[in-house]
């Protein structure tokens, strides 16, 4: 699909797009004014009526094969601002209706007012919350201009940053605190870059910019700011420092949502600015710099996630490293013949990443949730025997992750072939290599967690409260949703070359998603910790040999831990922020 | 010297004050400080566009003036939740700190959750 052509006129369901803002945002208000014990049905009431509207436009833009565009008050850029729609929109804003829907009936009933009552704090704050959160996340997904797109990041910072202390305990209270304090750093950062390019341009328009936009010393630094603020929003690392306290302390719905699709929302205005705005001016260096980025993000993440010795914070870390799965995306979508970044399968495949991505980490953040309830704790040593007390949510977890991990016919594993075709195309065989990575430390943590889950019970388990169905049964229609991706036809929407899958092909697959598992297997034995459970394994000579060699890994992950420690010291995360701006303006300007 | 060139060097000044505060500096309450610095600093720059916007004999280019409305605002209730999550934070700790080794560090102790 070619970059927006300039649309000076509303097109058909231009006026969708406008329902899609005003649905959420007014639904924010009425359950502001009523209050009470009405905010969750007029929430749950919203959801349905969000999704069919997303649903509508995936359908028109369907139909149509090209972006849908309306102009608010009949003015066309650049003296009025445009939404648009796109296939990369309509995916995204489907996904999250989907995520967003599904969290609603699983947080149903831990965010209820109770009867007799007047008002909860909490529920009160979530339901709101998350409707804000859905109205910003569509801005993001159908804005024309660069300027609504900074009002809607806004939004949805301000949106998300209350979820991480809905509970009101200290230490989620700092972790917000400090979210909130270096997600502003990076919005000022965007905001500086908005400025310079209507100084420049006169335009903040997309479709108007990508006309004008050409390399002088202001467009470099605007991108290089934009680029970097982004990223500091999106928590790639280094950038990092506030992501783990946040995503693991906030409650388990809120926390689906923040690690599924708030991440998101920056990560695809990154997308939209290099991809739509500026697609000739970063050259291959700034997204070979930005896969780096990617990939570091991969590596660390990872090692951090598999040492971590509470549930929610390896899921925690593990959505750090899958973040870094999407910067892999640039350089592959880079055509050396045009000398600049093309929509082409590469770039389907981050965006079927992410959306992967954000329905499973929800189902197994949900099912963290789950689990933790029941507990009453997520420390992974102690989760022995929890598969047979809550077998459906370990169901989900264990989907979630097979799902991350690229188990066809799963939305990640058409996203890696995706992705790992496009590093072959453009012979780029060490991204390949560190997709290939990526996959096996995914199975690293997934096959932690589960050995535990799955072995026996220490001591008999007692549940603390009684699991409901209709929350396993959210997270579990998550994760199921996430292995299905795959199979829906993409073709209308990203350039995915249309495949029937073979029985052969899928049997391929899924023997190549043994690879993960296997090497997982052996990443989780190094690195993880076990507790006594090591100890009592059946060949004792084998835990000797092994001894020596995890003896040498434990070293590596905890030097891995300690610097992870270090860079997420808001100096250190401040210098890399300003070296990172430095780092990418260099590589611009060797370009040009 | 043109008045948008003084102009520019000390919103260029008031950023880069803003930021290093913003970064180096421990408390809370002077990071949000230096946040509105730095955010002022920014304004700053959207008018130094619009007086260069207006060479072509208007007073002023007007579209750069609405957005800094906006950024204001913006600014305004960023620093409101900000400051309001410290209050809380104050309450219910009794100190002001952002410091990773003051909360209980991911990894070290399981139970603190």
């Amino acid at each position: 699909m070619m970059p927006h052509p300039v649309l000076d006129a509303a097109t058909t369901g231009g006026l969708l797009l406008v329902l899609a803002l005003v649905v959420p945002l007014v639904s924010v208000l009425v359950a502001f004014t009523v209050g009470g014990r009405q905010i969750q049905r007029i929430a749950l009431g919203t959801m349905p009526l969000g999704l069919a509207i997303a649903i509508a436009i995936a359908v028109v833009v369907w139909q149509t094969r090209g972006p849908l565009a309306y102009l608010l008050g009949g003015w066309a850029p650049p003296l009025g601002v445009a939404l648009r729609a796109d296939g990369l929109s309509a995916v995204m804003m489907v996904i999250t209706a989907l995520v967003i829907c599904a969290v609603g009936a699983f947080a149903h009933a831990d965010f209820c007012s109770p009867v007799g009552s007047q008002e909860a704090r909490a529920p009160f704050a979530f339901w709101i919350l998350l409707l804000a959160i859905w109205g910003a996340l569509n801005t993001i997904f159908l804005a024309g201009d660069l300027f609504t797109l900074y009002v809607a990041l806004e939004l949805l910072t301000f949106a998300a940053v209350p979820l991480v202390c809905l509970d009101g305990r200290p230490e989620t209270i700092q972790a917000a605190l400090r979210y909130l304090l270096f997600a502003l750093l990076g919005s000022v950062l965007y905001l500086v870059s908005t400025a310079l390019l209507y100084g420049a341009y006169g335009t903040l328009d997309i479709a108007l910019l990508a006309l004008r936009v050409h390399p002088e010393s202001a467009t470099l630094v605007a991108a290089a700011l934009i680029t970097v603020g982004l990223l500091a929003k999106t928590a790639l690392f280094p950038l990092h420092l506030w992501l783990p306290p946040a995503h693991a302390g906030a409650p388990a719905a809120a926390s689906a949502i923040l690690s599924a699709l708030v991440v998101k929302g920056s990560f695809f205005i990154v997308v939209r600015v290099w991809f739509d705005v500026m697609p000739a001016l970063p050259g291959i260096a700034a997204a070979q710099l930005l896969a780096g980025l990617g990939a570091a993000a991969i590596v660390f993440g990872s090692v951090v996630a598999l040492r971590q010795q509470r549930l929610k914070l390896l899921i925690a870390y593990s959505t750090l490293a899958q973040i870094g799965y999407l910067f892999v995306t640039f350089p592959l979508a880079f055509d050396y013949a045009s000398a600049q970044l093309a929509r082409g399968g590469a770039l389907a495949g981050g965006l079927l990443q992410a959306v992967s991505h954000a329905t499973a980490k929800a189902a197994m953040f949900m099912a963290a949730g789950l689990i933790y309830a029941a507990l009453g704790h997520d420390r992974i040593t102690g989760l022995g025997g929890v598969a047979r007390a809550l077998p459906l949510s370990v169901l989900a977890f264990a989907l979630g992750g097979m799902a991350l991990i690229g188990v066809p016919p799963g939305g990640a594993y058409l996203a890696k072939e995706l992705l790992l075709q496009a590093a072959a195309e453009t012979e780029q065989w060490w991204w390949a290599a560190i997709i290939q990575a990526g996959g096996i430390f995914t199975g690293g943590y997934l096959v932690l967690v589960l050995a535990h889950a799955l072995g026996p019970a220490d001591e008999p388990i007692k549940l603390r409260v009684d699991v409901r169905w209709s929350q396993e049964a959210a997270a579990l229609a998550l994760a199921v949703c996430s292995l299905t991706l795959g199979l829906l036809p993409w073709e209308a929407y990203l350039s995915v070359p249309r495949t029937t899958p073979s029985t052969s092909l899928v049997f391929e697959g899924l023997l190549s998603a043994l690879w993960p598992v296997l090497g997982g297997a052996v990443l989780a034995i190094l690195l993880g910790h076990w507790g006594p459970r090591l100890t009592r394994a059946p060949s004792q000579s084998l835990v000797a040999m092994v001894g020596s060699i995890r003896r040498t890994a434990l070293v590596l992950g905890r030097m891995v831990e300690r610097m992870d420690g270090t860079l997420r010291q808001w100096p250190a995360a401040g210098l890399c922020l300003l070296l990172l701006t430095i780092l990418f303006g260099a590589a611009t300007l060797a370009r040009h | 010297m043109s008045a948008a060139t003084i102009f520019g060097l000390c919103a260029a000044a008031a950023i880069g004050l803003g930021l290093y505060g913003l970064i180096t500096n421990p408390q809370p309450l002077r990071k949000i400080l230096a946040f509105n610095l730095l955010g002022s600093g920014v304004f700053l720059i959207f008018g130094v566009v619009a007086r260069r916007g207006a060479a072509s004999g208007f007073g002023g280019d007007p579209v750069p003036q609405a957005l800094v409305i906006t950024g204001i605002v913006v600014a305004f209730s960023a620093t409101a939740l900000a400051v309001a999550l410290l209050l809380r934070l104050f309450q219910a700790t009794g100190s002001a700190t952002l410091r990773a080794d003051a909360s209980p560090s991911p990894g070290t102790d399981p139970d603190a959750a």
